[in-house]
């Protein structure tokens, strides 16, 4: 990933030579997802749109832009327009606190009068977002609201029913409870972004005068950045890893040379205080799913004394490999990759060392941030958004236990005789059903992250899952597979479509991690049971070849089916008749 | 710095943000640069800003007539 990309990026390179990254970005003959973004614009937006291609580019998508007229959002948003022909991906509505104005209350007005204009402004929105979501079944962004350019009364403008302050906080509330009751909304939250870049900055008066921009020139690259990371994490690129160093990464001081005791962690001096509260964060950072390795140049025995350290927040436990040795960090790293069956570019590598992260970010896809100092690696992690969630699952959130839980089913394979006892040791249960609205978001994020045991390569937002979950037109089911060791949660998704008595597998998609266990098995034996139960009577299947995915080329001839039609391609249409189906699974439970 | 130097500085900003090699006069306006419009205005000035390390006030970006006019201020007000 270009460091220029990465916070604390060089905005005004970006602003300056934006033509030509572009232009080299899209000359550079490598694959990307392309996606439709229509903008629904408040105020200027052009150069937002460009910058915010920069970065989605560079994270392999392609995109495609609509914006609307000049400050027509909302026109074109309720009475139809450009944005309804277009079909966007994903709709993003840019309004800033300068298209609110004309519903701040007047100083002279009463609590009445106050509370009407309120509900004006949640109405004028409301109003929009209810028929975006009746017309688009796509992700929709909101921008929220910057805090006003000035306090007509000072300090009580914060809790004054006449404070324009109070009245956008209030109106920051209520988006923020709109997106909360719903799934497929989300926040370009504008609010926190200036807050960072610097309210006086961001509130250049000129740039509206002259150009119609809601905010200063310089201050672009920030919210592209922002929007950019939302719109990445829609689609599947967060990253899911972080690769760390130890010496003066995790703590202060070379574990090796000053040993344990002298090394600067805990509650003793600021430095101390700086990389616990460092470890502190990480372990919170855990805790939503990301995954923690270690990747240090130390032996291995040093690595696991300072992780025992007394004060330590981090446990080796917390770490899910722990690559303590003296090989090249960018060979650790791939390896490590490999172990968790994951792409290298899923990773973010911390490491204090420039010439450690030179190395890293030279010969591999991963992203290598200038962290600075200890002060400072909170922050430059937290500002670039690397692991931007645009939903939180109980399975992102147990990840870690997951992923270790399949390394020690590894372990034990290797005690068994034969690959066939091994998986009846496992004892492993299954979970397949038509699909429920708590998992809705998991299996909307796996047909975004799965690109190796995927047939077809097609991608579902929340929306439309919920929109097939409830369509009796569709046989949709999600497998969850457990088995003696933990749960692996939901593993394998698979979306058949009726057509008279046929049904064409539009999706079939399954995690890695359950790779060779039967799993496939279980779902096509549900299918075809559900199927022919609901009077299908022809199955139909597609491989659509990618560079990712050849896996599963022959799956269906492991399946029984019969191919029936193959282009030059390489796509692949595959036929099985479900009278006398006979059933495949032989090792796991299902429930 | 010397008209010159600004001139060659001047051409290297144009050369980025317009992505084409531009020979500057006093003369030159956006009639004579083919992408110069509007919108890449607003890029050009911040490019401008940021290479000069100042900035021109509203008044001066409303009725800057030429490139002759936009040197003029930087000579006056560039630190470097």
């Amino acid at each position: 990933m270009a460091k220029s990309l990465l916070y604390p990026f060089d905005a005004a390179n970006l602003l300056k030579n934006k033509k030509r990254i572009i232009k080299s970005y899209k000359s550079d003959g490598k694959p990307r997802i392309e996606k439709k973004i229509a903008f629904l614009c408040g105020s200027t937006a052009n150069d937002i749109k460009d910058v915010c291609s920069i970065f989605l580019l560079d994270d392999m998508i392609s995109p495609e832009f609509y914006l609307s007229e000049y400050g027509m959002y909302w026109e074109e948003a309720v009475f139809g327009g450009g944005v309804d022909s277009f079909s966007p991906d994903v709709i993003y509505i840019y309004t800033t606190t300068r298209n609110i104005e004309k519903f701040f209350p007047e100083p002279g007005c009463s609590e009445d009068e106050a509370s009407r204009f309120f509900d004006e402004a949640k109405n004028h929105f409301f109003t929009m977002w209810e028929k975006l979501r009746e017309k688009h079944s796509c992700p929709i962004i909101q921008n929220n609201f910057e805090l006003p350019r000035y306090r007509l009364l000072g300090n009580r403008d914060a809790f004054d029913h006449r404070g324009g302050v109070a009245f956008v906080n209030r109106l920051n509330a209520f988006v923020s409870d709109y997106a909360r009751e719903r799934e497929g909304f989300y926040i370009n939250d504008i609010a926190y972004v200036s807050a960072c870049y610097g309210l006086d900055k961001w509130s250049d008066q000129s740039a509206w005068y002259m150009y119609k921009y809601a905010l200063a020139i310089e201050a672009i690259p920030s919210l592209a950045f922002n929007l950019a990371s939302i719109i990445k994490s829609i689609f599947g690129k967060s990253k899911k890893a972080l690769s760390l160093d130890l010496d003066n990464t995790l703590w202060g001081g070379v574990v090796g040379e000053d040993g344990v005791e002298n090394l600067s962690l805990g509650e003793e001096t600021p430095l101390a205080q700086a990389y616990l509260d460092f470890q502190k964060y990480l372990l919170k950072v855990k805790n939503t799913g990301v995954m923690l390795t270690v990747n240090s140049k130390n032996d291995h025995q040093n690595a696991l004394a300072g992780l025992n350290h007394r004060d330590s927040a981090l446990k080796p436990d917390d770490f899910i490999v722990i690559k303590a040795n003296w090989e090249p960090k960018n060979q650790n790293l791939i390896e490590t990759a490999e172990k968790l069956n994951i792409g290298v570019d899923s990773f973010v590598f911390v490491d204090d060392n420039p010439a450690e992260r030179h190395i890293v970010e030279g010969t591999l896809p991963v992203a290598a941030p200038e962290i600075g100092e200890v002060e400072d690696y909170i922050r430059v992690l937290d500002r670039n958004n690397f692991f931007e969630t645009t939903s939180l699952t109980a399975e992102d959130i147990g990840r870690s236990e997951m992923y270790k839980a399949n390394i020690q089913r590894e372990i034990s394979q290797s005690a068994f005789e034969s690959y066939d006892d091994y998986l009846y040791s496992l004892g492993m249960t299954a979970e397949i059903k038509r699909f429920i609205p708590e998992y809705i978001r998991r299996i909307a994020q796996l047909t975004n992250k799965s690109n190796q045991f995927n047939l077809t390569t097609r991608r579902y937002t929340v929306p439309e899952i919920e929109s097939i979950a409830g369509d009796m037109k569709y046989i949709p089911l999600y497998g969850k597979l457990t088995d003696r060791f933990g749960d692996n949660g939901v593993v394998s998704v698979v979306i058949g479509r009726k057509e008279g008595k046929a049904l064409h597998i539009d999706l079939w998609i399954m995690s890695c991690r359950v790779l060779k266990r039967d799993m496939e098995f279980a779902m096509l034996d549900r299918l075809a049971e559900t199927a022919s139960a609901e009077g299908i009577k022809e199955i139909y299947g597609y491989y659509l070849p990618t560079q990712k995915n050849s896996m599963v080329k022959d799956l269906f001839v492991d399946f029984g089916f019969l191919k029936i039609d193959e282009d030059d391609s390489g796509n692949t249409k595959w036929f099985l008749k479900t009278d006398g189906y006979k059933k495949k699974n032989r090792f796991i439970d299902v429930l | 710095m010397s008209q010159k130097d600004i001139y060659k500085r001047l051409e290297d900003v144009f050369e980025e943000v317009f992505d084409e090699k531009v020979t500057l006069s006093p003369e030159t306006t956006a009639e004579d640069v083919e992408d110069w419009d509007s919108l890449s205005h607003i890029t050009l000035i911040a490019a401008v800003e940021d290479e000069f390390k100042m900035r021109f006030n509203m008044k001066e970006v409303s009725t800057m007539k030429n490139i002759g006019e936009m040197a003029a201020i930087i000579s006056e007000r560039a630190k470097k």
